[in-house]
């Protein structure tokens, strides 16, 4: 088996039947072909891993070297650091409105754009197209202009007859215009969705037709069963994702006004590279790392009671 | 389903075209107000009086030193390497993952998925650390580099996915005709997989297009700025020059515009049809 590990082109017919029979392991090749891979995962993720670990429990400031403080930083943080708790609930208030919203809204915009319509790829474009420049900071710097005191915003609701404000320096509602932003760039999740209603089998519907079972009771007890690992995944990735938010926080408040928008990517962006409190930062991305974790497990275990998936052997009744 | 709603086409049609238009509003506001002046930024009309070209001539010349052109060059030489680096590597990888049979295939298979859910802020800082070590700051390959690593592992698992769907009896035939790992993967797997390879090459371009956050951290000098570092410097400024701006963010986002109409069928299907299943 050992002689095996090493591969030769130039098989001989014996060998060549039992590699077909694909009983054989051909290490050099397989870890020859994940190996820029595996380098950039020991290099850039697996040792800054450690490495941020050790650095959480020191302090930081490149300049020196990192002086050993225990658990100084995370007892700082628990305990006496107003920022971080703002910072923690508007995160958590945003990933609590955004996330829905969004997997609201995108599957919704899925099931629309699911239909067997003509021309329906220019339709896709046209939706699509606002996630495509979404993350971008032109972006953001077209809507700090549009929920501007005279932005265009404001111009719309009065058609409609209501006042306008300064969205975003009102820190009511601030948030909320990042929350729409981030609603607006449904497109990659929508497009998960979409994947998904392409691969639920039309018997299903036709058979519930011949039933005569209405389209709303077709929603409930096939589309959205059918579809549940596909939300598990988006529901999942949101939350992860949702809790990094950083570019638009940035460039639209910069936190503000009031810390409203203070969210934690950007917080441990300025103890990291504006203070140069890297031992502080590092604890803050434990902090974050532990809370995504706790999160994830939860979905998972949550999801044994919501997720249908169609090798349980159950039917969608 | 699908049959039911047809019944209806000149509804769906309607539905379609409102919430289409409902969705590029602000894109198209945002062409209107690219040449408005600041006065007239705040009016309700879509289009200008009088159209300000100058936004975009003025805009355009960055300071006295640099044009936008030098940004656009910048960022358009780093997405060379990156694109080359991510559709090069997350093959090879994939390909090893998918086809491949070697000892722990299936931890580092589970790893590499483990990392998609990673906040990059745990890595960001001793990342930051090392480059600063190795005097590679204000450079582009704290940016570039990443890619040359398997390209990131959302694309190596949309690449193991789409190429588990390529049947095995191509490569078993062409290892009869003596064909190694590596004749099999150049030969049979690489021309197969290059619609999923497109997909990948678009992603990479417009995710380090709208990495403003690694462009910021890593690039100082203005002589290398990109284009989205350039925006934020007119963002940044006291007195928000809210036409140049805006300007200068309409042409920002040209080039993912164009490459994604270019490539608009592989890219809405690429992923549908890679199997992304929960």
């Amino acid at each position: 088996m050992k002689a095996e590990a090493v591969y030769k082109p130039a098989a001989t017919k014996p060998r060549l039947m039992k590699k077909l029979r694909g009983a054989n392991e051909n290490n050099l090749a397989g870890y020859l072909f994940i190996s820029p891979w595996l380098l950039g995962f020991l290099l850039l993720t697996a040792w800054p891993i450690i490495q941020s670990f050790y650095l959480s429990f020191t302090e930081y400031s490149l300049l020196e070297a990192p002086i050993w403080t225990g658990t100084d930083n995370y007892v700082n943080i628990f305990t006496n650091d107003n920022e971080f708790r703002t910072s923690l609930k508007v995160t958590f208030m945003f990933v609590l409105f955004s996330v829905p919203l969004k997997l609201f809204f995108s599957l919704m915009v899925a099931i629309l754009l699911n239909k067997n319509v003509k021309g329906m790829n220019l339709y896709r474009t046209a939706i699509y197209f606002p996630s495509l420049i979404g993350g971008s900071i032109a972006v953001s710097a077209l809507w700090r202009n549009m929920f501007n005191r005279n932005g265009y915003f404001n111009h719309v609701l009065e058609w409609f007859g209501i006042e306008g404000m300064g969205w975003i320096t009102n820190p009511h509602t601030s948030l909320g215009t990042l929350i729409l932003l981030n609603t607006w760039q449904f497109g990659s999740t929508m497009v998960i969705f979409l994947a998904g209603l392409k691969q639920i089998p039309n018997e299903l519907y036709e058979s519930a037709s011949v039933d005569g079972a209405s389209k709303v009771r077709k929603f409930f007890h096939i589309t959205l069963p059918m579809l549940s690992p596909v939300m598990f995944f988006n529901l999942v990735l949101g939350i992860i994702g949702s809790f990094q938010m950083f570019t638009s926080a940035f460039i639209i408040t910069q936190g503000g006004p009031i810390n409203s928008t203070y969210m934690y990517a950007l917080f441990l962006y300025d103890k990291a590279f504006k203070h140069y409190q890297m031992g502080y930062a590092s604890a803050l991305a434990w902090i974050l790392l532990v809370i995504v974790a706790l999160m994830t497990a939860i979905n998972f275990l949550v999801s044994r009671y919501w997720v249908f998936y169609e090798t349980d052997g159950g039917k969608s009744k | 389903m699908n049959k039911s709603l047809n019944k209806n086409p000149v509804a769906n049609h309607m539905l379609l075209i409102v919430f289409s238009l409902l969705m590029l509003y602000p894109v198209i506001w945002w062409v209107g107000a690219s040449l408005k002046t600041t006065a007239e930024m705040s009016s309700p009309a879509i289009w200008p009086s009088t159209p300000m070209w100058e936004n975009f001539s003025k805009g355009w010349q960055f300071s006295p030193e640099f044009t936008f052109g030098r940004f656009f060059l910048n960022t358009l030489t780093m997405e060379f390497w990156n694109v080359l680096g991510g559709v090069l590597t997350s093959a090879i990888v994939a390909y090893g993952f998918a086809r491949l049979k070697f000892k722990l295939r299936g931890m580092w298979f589970s790893i590499l998925l483990l990392t998609m859910m990673l906040p990059g802020q745990v890595t960001i800082v001793p990342q930051y650390i090392l480059y600063n070590k190795l005097h590679l700051m204000d450079s582009y390959i704290p940016l570039v580099l990443p890619h040359f690593f398997g390209g990131g592992a959302f694309f190596i698992f949309l690449l193991v996915q789409f190429i588990r769907g390529i049947p095995r009896e191509l490569d078993e035939a062409a290892k009869i005709d003596g064909a190694s790992v590596y004749g099999i993967f150049f030969r049979i797997v690489l021309p197969l997989i290059k619609p999923a390879l497109v997909t990948v090459a678009i992603f990479t371009f417009i995710w380090s297009w709208d990495d403003f956050f690694a462009q910021m951290l890593y690039l100082n000098s203005v002589s290398k700025f990109t284009v989205g570092l350039a925006l934020r410097m007119y963002v940044d400024q006291f007195e928000i020059q809210w036409g140049r701006l805006l300007a200068m963010s309409l042409l920002s986002v040209v080039p993912s515009t164009i490459l994604f109409f270019f490539a608009q069928k592989h890219f809405v299907e690429g992923i549908a049809t890679t199997g992304l299943k929960g």
